[in-house]
This record gives C-alpha cells, structure tokens and sequence, in this order.
C-alpha cells in the first residue's frame, strides 16, 4: 500500500462541441476547482497537463499550455500523454511527486477540442506508426475494434442488442441529471434500435461521440489538508499498468495479438489486471465498491468492465445490468455521471473527469444523480497501445 | 496491373501459396504478426535472431464486424464512389494460438459469417487508383469459389 493524497478540488467545464481552443476548456475547469478547493493558482507548485494530440504530437504541449493560460507562475510542469489514460497518468504523476515530498499541491488538468468524425491518425505517409496503418491497411476505425468485441460477447455469452441498448438507457437516464453532460435526455431502446448500424452489430448510440471538455483537479499532500482542517476525499491507489506477454485479447491499434504458441497466457488478462492492480495498492476489492466509473467506449465494453473489475464473474455483466445491479438506486450504480455515452470522449480530459465524478458522488455533492452514502469510488479506463489506468477513490 | 503490397514483408505467394509473413525467435520460439526483426519480444527471452515464418493460411472465425462508414485517410479509397461497406474478421489460428485481423473478401457480409467458421487466407485487393493496383490479404470462408 502506498499513502493517501487528498482531493482539495474538482471542476469541469461543460462537454459539448464547442468549437474553440482547448486550452480555454481546461483554464475554465482549472479555475473551477481552484475555487472548489479555495486555492490560489499561485499556490499550486506543480501544474500537470494531460496531452491531447494534434499532428502527431501533444499539442501545445500541454501543461505548460495550462500553465501560461492560467499566468506563468513558475509551477514545476509536467506533461502526459497516455492516449484514454492520459487524465489518470496525470493524476499519478501529480501524486508521485506528492507523496515523494517534491510538492504539496499540484493542479492536474486536461481537454481536448475533438474533431468531427471518426478519431483518424496524424497525416502523412507513416508506415512505422501501427496506427496509421491499421487505417490504412485495415480501414480500422475505433468503432471497428468496438464491434469485433460486442460480437465476440453475443456468440461467447449470449449477450444480445437488446442488452446493449439497455446500457445506453441507463447511461442517459443518469447524463440527463447531470449538468456538465453533454448529452442530457433520456433515450429508449427504441430510439437505439432506430439508429444506423456503424459497426454490426454496434449502432450509433451504442458507440461513444467526440467531444470539446475540459477536467481539473487541485490535488495535495494528507499534511497539507490537515494543515487547512478539511476531511478530504483521497485517493488511495492509481494503477498504470502494462500489459503481460504474451497478450492475448485484441486491443487498438494491433493487427494481432500475442501469439501464446511458446509462452502460455498470464492467468489474469490484461483488462482485469488494471482494476486488480488497484484494488491491491488500495487494499480493497470490488465488494468494497459503492460505484464505478468505467471507460464505455462502446455500450456493449461497459458490460466487459463489470466483469473486468470484478463486479461479477466472466460472462455475467448482462446479468447484473439486466438486475438493474448497476443503474442508479442499484447495488452497485456504474457510470452515475452517464458516462461517455453521456458526454462524448474528450480524450485526455475523460479520465480526470471521471475523479471528478468519484470526488462529488463522495462528498455527496452529485445532486439528482447521487450514489447515497457513497465511500468507495472506483474509475478505469485504458488507452490504446496498452496504457491501463484505475483510481480508487475513498471517503 | 501488378500489385503492390500495401504493406511490404508481411505476405507473399499466389493462390495457394499465399500466406502472410510472421517471424520466428530462434530461441525461444515465440512467433510475431506483423514481423518483429530485431528483438525477440518475449520478456524472459534475448533472442535477437529471428526467421521469416509463413503463418497458418486457415483458422477459425473469433469475431466479426463491419464498417458501415467511410474511414478517414490514409484509407485508401474514391472519395468520389458510393460507399460500399466492409466486412472485418479476426481469426484465431491454432497452431500460432493467435487472433489475427484482415479484411474480408469482397462479397463475404457479416450475414455469412458466424463466430467458431472456418475461414482460409486469400489474395486480395485493397484500392485500385491510376498508377496502382494495392495488394492485401483477406480472409473468406473455406470452400468458397472465387
């Protein structure tokens, strides 16, 4: 186990398609959670920015793009990119420097100003690059992978398009309470039912939008919170790990997985060694758990997380939503905030937005969306090219 | 027209003989699609020597899907033309114990496909643009006609 760091602030600025600089979205969400935690931007003496990419490179590079924004104030930077995990690879890099006693506060930020469409790879002629050629040589867009594995699930366990336009059902009903979604209606099965194939059996509410958004956090040392008398929500463990050779379970951007011919599979897969990992730091489990932020890129890869995370055995995440387990008023709500499903993906903003999620649900701040009595938090998600992320969260 | 491989190194041969290329760790034996060269990349091994291997040119269906929707570049395609979808197949090959991606052949749609088929690698065609004709592999049902 390593120690605790404390939550001073949280803030968001709204998702949507906006059209204008990502590095508005993330001052707008800095100063909302410099105000949350009653922080000055001058007492933050580490500013991390979570990347987005533009041209095949962190654009604007972007924690010192924060950074000036917000007034040059001499804060040690520090920039990630981690692709979906690059939000939780902040949170830990602001958190190794505070435990490490380099820093007591630390102002973690990330946005993103998504392009219409499919997400599609730097341009040029990159060969080397195995996302460029995964469009180039397969046509292989994100929503592609996402209906490789929904299929998968349909023949392996019986799921069916009616289970996963079910999970967009609860997914909207929660985003319709929540102000910073972008999307904020409640949708049918019908109306999901109704919307164009994009990657059989995957329908267009089924699969994730992009979108403009901006997450902050203000995070400190347990000293410095004590020092200010604040019972903070902490974070108790982050996990970043890697998979195990050899992989056996398809991830963007590969054209194959590991071959198991020499080496056999490790026992847990990577997608559950994300939330293990975690849950082992934190010394908790999934029972512990009062709700879930998972990475619903896709309606149809929630239910993957509930098994993933150990909120059910292999083959049961239908199940447990058919039970209604996982919905707001259940056992175990997932995706209380709606999820992307209700905001869209602003890639390096998602994961920091999830803490944000965790952080009011455990101050009992989340309004109509509310888990009551919530304690433990867990978010996961994972960025392309095997960047696994999970942070447990507690009150 | 001649065709290029979109792709240089990962598959050759003709008709029967075609195959995608992988490549072998002379020392531990582990086998990488697309081609590793230089290093082996199994964690407990330092195998530097690796051999060109053929992979399986038969497996079975893992998973399916399509694209309904244009790509963005580089995707090779006519703007210009109607859209016809694809077909996406990952197949598990046995003796590899592997799940390798390909695009299906052209006439083969999600409705002729179920997850556990037999499926064989066959020559095929990418794009077709003035200068070229751009060469890929695709996978198809065994027993099929061409």
């Amino acid at each position: 186990m390593t120690g605790d760091i404390a939550v001073l602030g949280a803030g968001l600025h709204p998702w949507g398609k906006w059209g204008r600089n990502f590095v508005e979205y993330g001052t707008a969400a800095a100063r909302a959670a410099l105000a949350d935690a009653q922080l000055d931007w001058r007492d933050a003496q580490l500013v991390v920015g979570a990347d987005t990419v533009r041209g095949g490179y962190p654009g604007h590079v972007a924690g010192a793009a924060f950074a000036q924004a917000l007034g040059w104030q001499g804060a040690r930077v520090s920039s990630v990119y981690a692709a979906c995990a690059s939000g939780a690879q902040a949170i830990n890099t602001a958190r190794a420097q505070i435990l490490a006693g380099m820093v007591d506060v630390a102002l973690v930020v990330g946005a993103d100003a998504a392009p219409k469409g499919f997400f599609a790879p730097a341009g040029g002629d990159r060969p080397d690059d195995p996302d460029w050629l995964r469009f180039r040589v397969l046509g292989a867009t994100n929503p592609v992978y996402f209906g490789l594995y929904a299929r998968r699930r349909m023949a392996r366990y019986g799921d069916t398009p009616q289970d996963f336009a079910q999970v967009k059902v609860k997914n909207a009903a929660a985003g319709a309470v929540n102000p910073n979604a972008r999307y904020r209606k409640a949708v049918s099965a019908e109306e999901v039912a109704a919307s164009p194939v994009v990657a059989d059996p995957l329908r267009l509410l089924d699969i994730c939008a992009t979108s403009d958004g901006g997450a902050a956090l203000v995070l400190s040392s347990m000293a410095f919170a004590r020092r200010r008398g604040v019972a903070p929500v902490r974070i108790r463990a982050v996990s970043t790990v890697t998979p195990r050779y050899p992989r056996t379970a398809l991830d963007l951007p590969d054209f194959a997985t590991d071959s198991a011919a020499a080496v056999p599979p490790p026992e847990v897969g990577f997608r559950a060694s994300i939330a293990a990992a975690a849950y082992e730091e934190a010394g908790t489990g999934p029972a512990d758990l009062d709700l879930a932020e998972v990475y619903d890129l896709s309606t149809a890869l929630e239910l993957e997380w509930y098994e993933d995370v150990g909120l059910c055995p292999a083959g049961e995440g239908a199940k447990l939503l058919r039970e209604g387990a996982t919905a707001l008023g259940g056992r175990v709500p997932v995706n209380p905030s709606g999820g992307l499903a209700s905001f869209g993906e602003a890639v390096p903003a998602q994961a920091i937005a999830q803490v944000c999620e965790l952080t009011w649900q455990l101050r009992g701040q989340a309004g109509g969306r509310q888990v009551p009595g919530a304690r433990c938090g867990l978010a996961a998600n994972q960025g392309l090219f095997g960047h696994g992320a999970a942070v447990i969260a507690v009150r | 027209m001649e065709r290029t491989p979109v792709v240089s190194g990962w598959f050759s041969g003709d008709g029967d003989d075609f195959r995608l290329l992988g490549t072998r760790c002379r020392a531990c034996g582990s086998v990488f699609f697309p081609r590793a060269d230089a290093f082996c990349r199994n964690p407990s091994c330092d195998g530097t020597e690796l051999d060109q291997t053929p992979l399986s040119r038969t497996g079975t269906v893992w998973s399916y899907t399509d694209s309904r929707y244009r790509p963005p570049a580089p995707y090779p395609c006519d703007p210009e033309a109607p859209w016809e979808p694809f077909t996406v197949l990952a197949v598990e090959l046995a003796a590899e114990r592997m799940v390798v991606l390909g695009q299906a052949a052209p006439d083969v749609t999600t409705a002729d496909l179920a997850v556990g088929m037999a499926v064989e690698l066959v020559p095929g065609v990418l794009h077709r643009d003035a200068e070229r004709v751009w060469g890929t592999w695709h996978w198809r049902p065994t027993g099929v006609a061409v």
